[in-house]
């Protein structure tokens, strides 16, 4: 039964990876005076993508036909362990948060092999600058991990939004700070504005869009989906760990329906954020997204320090 | 049956030596096989055939390489028996001193060690056959590399099966000395000549402080066994300088930052299936003597020896890591990726001294653990990484990342082996790598139970030190593989390529690739076999890593950290084959080959991919201060005033900080003082006289 619903809620996570990437362009559109797509537009292209005869180019090898599979497949057991609607699921005690940073690691070192595979310049440059930027924003990202895993005892996810909903409503300073760096890292690590540029295709500013800019076809479609997933992996990160009330603690159907409204209220503001965000700030040059980062670091360490230095006290 | 199983390896590497001696006595063999074999046609006739100067070359390069890998099995066999039943096994032999005979000792600590000798070595053994053939017809005699590889393979492990102090330095310095042969082996280049010579003083310092950090131990314990040396009962003061010293002379071979400068120069000049055994294994006995030293025989542990050894291991590794990233040769880089694990190994040590030290000793024995496995998949991982790199060498002769490109399609199948050697590495999951990090991690994060607040911050610092270094790592190797195996070939000759024929040089590579997924996909049994040893070593074991039954891995509590590697290999394996199953089978759609998009100016060309050096630049502009780089722009100029350019070359170099910081002034250093005292010696007759007599009233004034 708790397996059953485990795989449910992972096909509800990948089920609605798209709806909330539609939300985000229709909610970007509006804020910058645009007519805006159906939010529904995201699965259209993926059906598309899914349809259309898939082009290799001449010097691709075997790993760039298998990479968009692993990278998909990654993605999905990583969503498969974070508890979206409700806590205590079996899956989630497969593997921890360290070991969700790995699977974003693994994920995101096929597609860099992929996009080094194809033998372009552009290929290599957006590899290089993949792996420059991951190299920064992972020690952040775990750095902002350990602080909740520090004041929770426990790097299980479920465990963690357990210990969060247990001790209730309370303002830690270190909680704060390791928000702040976690979103700052969130941003990073999905190619967003200021850091990334999902919507442009101006050769000298890609990141992410110059690795895969040779798919196509059905390992488009795979990639484009694995990379919604993951935004939508960050926002339910974000919600539920800082924010975890609603998330259903029993699996009943009451409860489960509460969580499930609950984190689509959750991520649709996170999405108005995020847009907000988008339209406010403009796109910095690749040489000062190591300034940015370091301060998503400094952030978590601060966060880490004054757990340690405040709510430790012996 | 453990014991004999050591010996049986020893004396296997040993006769390995005997045999390489024999390479230029075809005749003579063939003579004495021919007297001692005249009653039995039928051994006879077999003889005939192997010493006849057809058979003679293969069989005996054979011959050499089954020893070896007979003293590998022999190792894993005994290290695998002693960690299961966990008997401590003592003999003395009558060898040694007359009043010092040698003492031999098996116990769970050096079984595992033995272990991990054992699996690359046997990979060695079975790549080495193929790999050494083009020697035979070189300038360099194939015999010199076969007597000392044997006697380098029986030192490290007399080395381990060493129970007393006079034993122990003599089986080190067979270990290196033995070494530096083989680092010396092509010797015609200057640049090989003075990296083995630096590696040979860089040892016998190491060796020094060992001796000295024994002496001191001896001088408290009054003896030179083990024995004696534990029952040492010394005040923190000597401890200390016993453990500093201890420190100095491991880490100097393990090649800790800042003495790690001759290791990137050493190990990638020697014959490649000899680097993987330098980096692979002999890293591994430099830190089984840290291990040996600090957790066994000095009976004190105090928590400022875990932060010095927690501060060098994190710096090692970010260093190692940031260096390796800047490497254009293949070999060099994983020589300095060397130093990165060997860094992750002691943060992991440094983590368990303090929690040792400070009565946490369940989750020391939890960092002793993550110590340990991680020194084994380095062994596995990097042994593998150099053997490849050396079926590249041996394939191609091209060592240089600039010039490689596109071998997976001229070598799939190698390529596939390397793959699982890079994802290992790179720290992934479900793979070896990464479960050494996560313990290390869980490890790190209990540093709250900790009660100094300076260490409870420590710890998490160091703990996002060595995420950054993961990340790096990820990114270097990213860079060797894309760089090497995939894109366009970047010259003609790597272009031309074409694979390993050698069944053995793939199969050595494949039986470290099993094993680094076996460790990654089942990494719980192995880990409670190590309860032999952390039970012998700090008196725990840990009783909870198997809570949830042998797939999960739990090393503190279930509730705490759980990991299923099994689900997690299964689960991507359903969701990928679903998907290839739901979108290729179903719609099938075969892909169209086409040209990748050039921006419409048409004419790709390999010139125009990423290079190693473009793709670590980034990295290198972050982490300038941490580098010395030497840029220059030559051009060549011709016509009239020297107007055009005709060819322009462009010069890079990154140097090593501890280089020019540590090396060279102590080189200077040196030789200031040699001036200073070869002042002393005039040459004049006179002077010299002088000094006999102003000794001799010096001496009789301290008689008197």
């Amino acid at each position: 039964m708790a397996w059953l619903l485990a795989i449910l809620e992972t096909l509800l996570f990948v089920g609605a990876a798209p709806l909330l990437a539609g939300w985000i362009k229709r909610v970007k559109c509006r804020l910058q005076n645009r007519k805006a797509p159906s939010v529904f537009q995201p699965y259209r292209d993926l059906l598309k993508l899914y349809r259309k005869q898939p082009i290799a180019p001449h010097p691709a090898s075997w790993i760039f036909r298998a990479a968009p599979y692993i990278v998909f497949a990654s993605t999905v057991l990583a969503a498969a362990i974070v508890p979206l609607v409700a806590v205590d699921l079996p899956t989630s005690r497969i593997a921890d948060i360290i070991v969700l940073v790995g699977f974003f690691a693994l994920g995101r070192t096929f597609q860099v092999l992929a996009g080094m595979d194809i033998g372009t310049a552009f290929g290599g440059m957006g590899s290089s600058r993949e792996m420059t930027i991951s190299s920064l924003a992972e020690p952040a990202m775990l750095m902002a991990v350990f602080t909740l895993t520090m004041s929770a005892h426990t790097t299980n996810l479920s465990q963690a939004m357990n210990y969060v909903l247990d001790t209730g409503l309370v303002l830690r300073p270190s909680f704060v700070f390791a928000l702040g760096g976690l979103i700052l890292v969130a941003i990073a690590e999905t190619g967003r504005i200021p850091v990334d540029n999902p919507a442009t295709h101006l050769e000298l500013t890609m990141i992410h869009e110059a690795m895969i800019l040779e798919y196509s076809g059905r390992w488009l479609a795979l990639i484009e989906w694995a990379s919604q997933i993951k935004l939508m992996l960050y926002g339910v990160l974000i919600a539920n760990i800082f924010f975890p009330w609603g998330i259903a603690q029993d699996f009943s159907l009451t409860t489960l329906g509460y969580g499930m409204a609950m984190i689509a209220l959750k991520l649709a503001v996170l999405a108005l954020v995020l847009a907000l965000s988008e339209a406010l700030f403009a796109k910095m040059r690749i040489f000062r997204v190591q300034e940015y980062l370091g301060f998503a670091y400094l952030l978590s360490v601060l966060g880490m320090l004054s757990h340690i230095i405040l709510e430790t006290a012996r | 049956m453990s014991l004999f199983f050591a010996y049986l390896s020893v004396v296997a590497a040993l006769m390995s030596a005997l045999v390489a001696l024999a390479t230029n006595w075809r005749a003579r063999l063939q003579r004495l096989a021919e007297a001692i074999l005249r009653r039995w046609p039928h051994a006879h006739s077999v003889a005939a055939r192997i010493f006849s100067e057809t058979h003679y070359r293969e069989f005996h390069r054979y011959s050499l390489f089954v020893l070896l890998g007979f003293s590998g099995l022999g190792a894993l066999l005994a290290g695998l028996g002693t960690l299961m039943n966990g008997a401590v096994l003592t003999q003395i032999l009558p060898f040694g001193l007359p009043w010092l005979s040698w003492h031999i000792r098996i116990d769970p600590l050096a079984g595992f060690f033995l272990c991990v000798l054992g699996l690359p070595l046997m990979a060695v053994s079975l790549y080495g056959p193929g790999y050494v053939r083009e020697f035979e017809h070189g300038k360099h005699p194939l015999s010199a590399l076969g007597l000392f590889t044997g006697l380098f393979v029986a030192g490290m492990e007399l080395v381990l099966l060493a129970d007393d102090a006079f034993l122990f330095m003599i089986a080190w310095e067979l270990m290196s000395v033995a070494s530096y042969f083989l680092v010396a082996y092509q010797h015609d280049h200057a640049a090989n000549r003075r990296a083995a010579f630096l590696y040979l003083l860089m040892a016998e310092i190491g060796a020094i402080a060992i001796i000295l950090a024994y002496g001191v131990l001896a001088g408290f314990g009054g003896g030179l066994t083990f024995d004696a040396l534990r029952g040492a009962s010394l005040n923190p003061l000597w401890a200390s300088i016993a453990f500093v010293l201890g420190l100095i002379g491991f880490g100097m071979k393990a090649g800790l930052v800042p003495i790690h400068a001759w290791l990137p120069e050493a190990h990638p000049v020697a014959p490649s299936h000899i680097s993987a055994l330098m980096s692979g294994v002999m890293l591994k006995i430099a830190v089984y003597g840290f291990i040996r030293f600090t957790f066994d025989l000095l009976n004190q542990i105090l928590w400022q020896w875990g932060v010095l050894v927690l501060v060098i291991g994190a710096a090692s590794a970010v260093l190692g890591i940031l260096y390796a990233l800047q490497q254009q040769n293949l070999k060099r880089l994983l020589a300095y990726s060397s130093v990165e694990n060997i860094g992750i190994v002691f943060v992991a040590l440094g983590l368990s001294l303090i929690f040792l030290s400070s009565g946490q000793a369940h989750l020391g024995t939890l960092g002793l653990v993550a110590a340990l496995l991680h020194a084994l998949n380095h062994a596995l991982f990097k042994s593998l990484l150099f053997l490849g790199a050396g079926a590249i060498l041996h394939q191609t002769h091209e060592q240089s990342l600039e010039n490689m490109g596109g071998l997976i399609h001229r070598m799939p199948k190698l390529a596939a082996v390397f793959l699982v050697g890079t994802l290992s590495i790179a720290a992934l999951p479900p793979l070896n790598g990464f479960v050494s990090e996560w313990l290390i991690f869980q490890t790190a994060l209990q540093g709250g139970l900790i009660e100094s607040g300076v260490l409870r911050s420590l710890i998490p610092t160091a703990s996002a030190v060595l995420a950054l270094t993961s990340a790096l790592a990820a990114t270097c190797f990213v860079k060797v593989y894309g760089v090497a195996f995939l894109g366009l070939p970047r010259s003609h000759h790597i272009a031309h390529a074409r694979d390993v024929q050698h069944r053995g040089m793939l199969g050595g590579p494949l039986l470290l690739a099993a094993c680094c997924g076996l460790i990654g996909v089942l990494p719980t049994p192995l880990i409670n076999g190590l309860g032999t040893l952390t039970h012998q070593l700090t008196g725990f074991v840990l009783p909870s890593v198997s809570a949830l039954g042998w797939l999960w891995l739990t090393p503190v509590a279930p509730k705490v950290a759980s990991y299923a590697p099994t689900l997690v290999l299964l689960g991507m394996a359903m969701v990928g084959g679903l998907c290839y199953y739901l979108l290729y089978r179903r719609t099938r759609l075969e892909p169209r080959r086409a040209e990748p998009w050039d921006c419409g100016f048409g004419g790709l060309t390999s010139a125009m991919q990423y290079t190693s050096g473009a793709f670590s630049m980034p990295i290198r502009r972050i982490f300038q201060p941490v580098f010395e780089i030497r840029e220059s722009i030559e051009a060549q100029q011709a016509g009239p005033a020297n107007i055009r350019i005709v060819a322009l070359r462009y010069h890079f170099h990154v140097l090593d900080r501890a280089w020019l910081a540590l090396y060279e002034p102590a080189g200077r250093l040196v030789l200031r003082l040699a001036r200073g005292i070869g002042r002393l010696q005039t040459g004049n007759i006179r002077t010299y006289l002088g000094y006999s007599f102003f000794t001799l009233i010096f001496l009789l004034w301290v008689i008197s």
